[in-house]
């Protein structure tokens, strides 16, 4: 009795929010565009190396990591890479004045805190660098200067292995 | 009655709760009026008078001599 109380209790208190970790498959998903009213669907982004980016105006670090990732979009863009920024404020005016400051080339979408949650996400921002199968291969906590050497590297080699498995069919 | 008072510590237990704010629902705190010393310098300014005024009492820390220089 006294041990199905003690599961009954540790059943209540587990976390729900699963958290999407290296190797897992990135769930597709639709979200509306921040500046465009165009639906943006991961469904139709199969095939290409994906950056799936965390961010909001109020948060610090986000102001080293777009445009860190807005140069790396552009180096790689016709290589098949993607960057998908997802906005999560409150104020979407905020994100707005934020991006007439920051400007991205980019796709960027918004979100209501769903996404964020059915991913696990734990700190802003976080990105999921995702490979071309669609399995995570790298996950992406905060932003400091320099970090983009480090996803340069990751992505060059993700891009290599999708040019590898292109070539071998 | 020992089911009774498990059942109840259990119940009070849930009561008692943290709720998490959620990385993405951090955008009032992150808002500089939130923080506890939104100008820093001022800050450093008003620690540096606080503790050279009161040195001799220790001043924010536990030792000190009095002359406020460092």
């Amino acid at each position: 009795m006294i041990l199905r109380c003690v599961v009954l209790t540790l059943l209540w208190f587990a976390p729900l929010s699963y958290a999407l970790q290296v190797g897992d498959p990135l769930p597709n998903f639709a979200r509306p565009g921040l500046l465009h009213s165009d639906t943006l669907r991961t469904e139709n982004l199969k095939g290409r190396v994906l950056y799936i980016d965390f961010w909001a105006s109020w948060c610090g670090p986000c102001r080293v990591s777009l445009p860190a990732m807005d140069v790396l979009f552009r180096e790689f863009q016709s290589q098949g890479f993607t960057v998908v920024a997802v906005n999560l404020d409150k104020n979407e005016n905020e994100a707005q004045a934020f991006l007439k400051a920051h400007p991205v080339s980019y796709p960027l979408v918004k979100d209501d805190g769903s996404l964020p949650k059915r991913l696990g996400v734990v700190g802003m921002p976080t990105g999921f660098l995702v490979d071309h199968t669609g399995l995570v291969r790298a996950v992406h906590e905060g932003f400091r200067k320099g970090d983009e050497r480090k996803l340069r590297t990751q992505i060059v080699r993700l891009l290599e292995e999708a040019r590898q498995q292109k070539s071998r069919q | 009655m020992r089911i009774l008072s498990l059942a109840t510590v259990i119940f009070l237990l849930s009561a008692c709760s943290v709720t998490r704010v959620d990385p993405w629902d951090r955008q009032y705190l992150a808002r500089p009026e939130m923080a506890w010393d939104p100008d820093g310098s001022s800050a450093t300014y008003r620690a540096h008078v606080y503790f050279s005024k009161e040195a001799s009492n220790g001043g924010a820390s536990a030792g000190g001599g009095g002359c406020g220089c460092n």
